[in-house]
């Protein structure tokens, strides 16, 4: 939802009267992604959240494309549509998802969820239009191929790079610490 | 105009490909298991040695009823083959046939596309799977995913390694900096990532979500007619990306004597060289179980794609 917002106001500084096709494929994607992303938290039937989830998050890659970010968005089909979906997936099989409504799917949370969707979204929001105003992008392709993107990565954001691989690596050695005390247990 | 319509044509040609060379490799499998097993396979359709046989079930599988199970969750379950199928389609186009852009559509980062859209199609098992409310459908489901952990990652770590060696993802770019000497230099990650593959397409000997003597084909228990025709097709459309993928990527795809006129010729033979051993380990071995498989990928695979990925990095500092 930022990111539609802002592309159709850095849109408007540039030429508010004619879009280009790009341009109003990205909003009616958006569009579609918001939808999704509405119908996943409010379903009461878990496996379609779970499978509008797969919607929303294959929009978003549409959305990634668009903005000529390529590698961006195979990244993203291959991370969160190969592996976190299929990992949720997994998860509700696991309980005893049942096929239509699961009436105690509905949380008492729910106005408190929305309060709090409803702050992050604006926080978002302000702080990207704050941040990028009017300006505009010139979306030539190439900008987010792999190359450059992997030039980026690894000039100017080595470190941060690296503590994220030690970050994983933490959890990674935790969780097999886990596994294995789990099973001297069981 | 002109390159609206070359891009048309360059789809249909893939497309053609997509519905005829699934069928070819189906065929075969049919010939070489009976051959392997001492039969002769199917030897009436269309006259020469039962070649129509394919054909014919794809008549008979329109005929049948579509049914929906009364207590399936439809709308899921109708969709589940198309989002099994349609992957394996749009993989294809981007898979290099010949040298000099004889390929449906060349992409900056071909390989991560090809990984990731294949890895959609993992959806469509679990899907169907769950949207059939059939306890073995369940079972089904929940072994492709298991199933994923196993293969998802050293299946990248192999690709990856490719990708260091050529210094590109994208598959053309790949190719074009191929030399012969890849062959042995990455022919430990052609067996992790073949096998993998194999894994992720459901096929002997890791044909356990399957596994029609247990779960009497998992996911697919409750489909009939078309849609069944559809997984099947999916599992064979998968076979030849996974070959030539495999061809592409570690056999050096067009490359060969003769590449620039033959090009094409070799990336189909080694294509189908591929499916036949495809072919050749489901007679051969038995099936594995889920957690043997889990076994075979943290033991050996992974640590194989590991190996893999740092005698490569040291050739590559080596040789630069």
């Amino acid at each position: 939802m930022t990111a539609v917002l802002a592309a159709s106001l850095s849109s408007q500084g540039h030429s508010f009267l004619t879009p280009t096709g790009v341009e109003i494929v990205f909003v009616l994607v958006g569009l579609a992604v918001l939808g999704a992303a509405v119908l996943t938290v409010t379903t009461s039937q878990l496996v379609h959240a779970a499978l509008w989830l797969v919607v929303a998050l294959g929009g978003l890659a549409i959305e990634y494309l668009l903005l000529t970010a390529e590698f961006i968005a195979w990244v993203q089909v291959l991370i969160y549509l190969g592996s976190v979906v299929v990992l949720v997936l997994f998860g509700l099989m696991l309980t005893k998802a049942p096929i239509g409504r699961s009436p105690d799917a509905d949380s008492g949370n729910r106005w408190v969820a929305l309060g709090v969707a409803v702050v992050a979204a604006a926080t978002l929001v302000t702080l990207v239009v704050d941040a990028f105003r009017s300006t505009w992008m010139d979306l030539s392709s190439g900008g987010g191929s792999t190359g450059a993107n992997g030039e980026v990565l690894f000039r100017y954001w080595v470190l941060p790079f690296e503590a994220l691989s030690v970050l994983l690596l933490a959890a990674l050695v935790g969780a097999i610490v886990l596994s294995r005390r789990h099973r001297e247990e069981g | 105009m002109i390159t609206a319509l070359e891009a048309l044509l360059r789809c249909l040609a893939v497309l053609v490909v997509f519905l005829t060379f699934p069928l070819v490799i189906g065929q075969t499998e049919h010939k070489v298991m009976a051959h392997m097993q001492g039969r002769l396979g199917p030897m009436y359709a269309g006259g020469f040695h039962g070649w129509a046989q394919l054909v014919a079930d794809g008549v008979k599988f329109a005929q049948k009823e579509d049914i929906v199970p009364a207590g399936a969750d439809r709308r899921v379950f109708q969709l589940a083959p198309a989002v099994a199928l349609l992957p394996y389609l749009l993989v294809l186009i981007a898979i290099p046939v010949g040298p000099g852009g004889f390929v449906g559509q060349a992409l900056d980062a071909g390989l991560f596309f090809v990984l990731a859209v294949m890895g959609v199609g993992v959806l469509g098992s679990l899907m169907a799977g769950w949207a059939s409310a059939n306890k073995f459908s369940l079972l089904g489901g929940i072994r492709s995913a298991a199933q994923l952990l196993a293969y998802e990652l050293p299946m990248l770590l192999a690709a990856a390694s490719v990708a260091m060696a050529a210094g590109s993802v994208s598959l053309t770019g790949i190719l074009g900096a191929f030399h012969w000497w890849w062959v042995p230099w990455q022919i430990v990650g052609g067996f992790v990532f073949f096998t993998a593959g194999l894994a992720e397409l459901q096929r002997p000997p890791f044909d356990m979500p399957v596994a029609d003597s247990e779960i009497i084909f998992g996911a697919y228990t409750e489909y009939t007619g078309l849609r069944f025709a559809l997984f099947l097709l999916s599992e064979y459309a998968g076979i030849l990306v996974l070959c030539a993928l495999t061809a592409v990527l570690f056999l050096g795809g067009w490359h060969g004597p003769l590449s620039a006129d033959l090009g094409w010729l070799w990336t189909l033979l080694k294509t189908f060289a591929l499916a036949f051993v495809v072919i050749w380990l489901r007679v051969t071995y038995p099936r594995l179980r889920e957690d043997q498989l889990m076994r075979f990928a943290w033991i050996v695979l992974i640590p194989l794609a590991l190996a893999q990925l740092a005698l490569t990095g040291i050739v590559k500092v080596v040789i630069s």
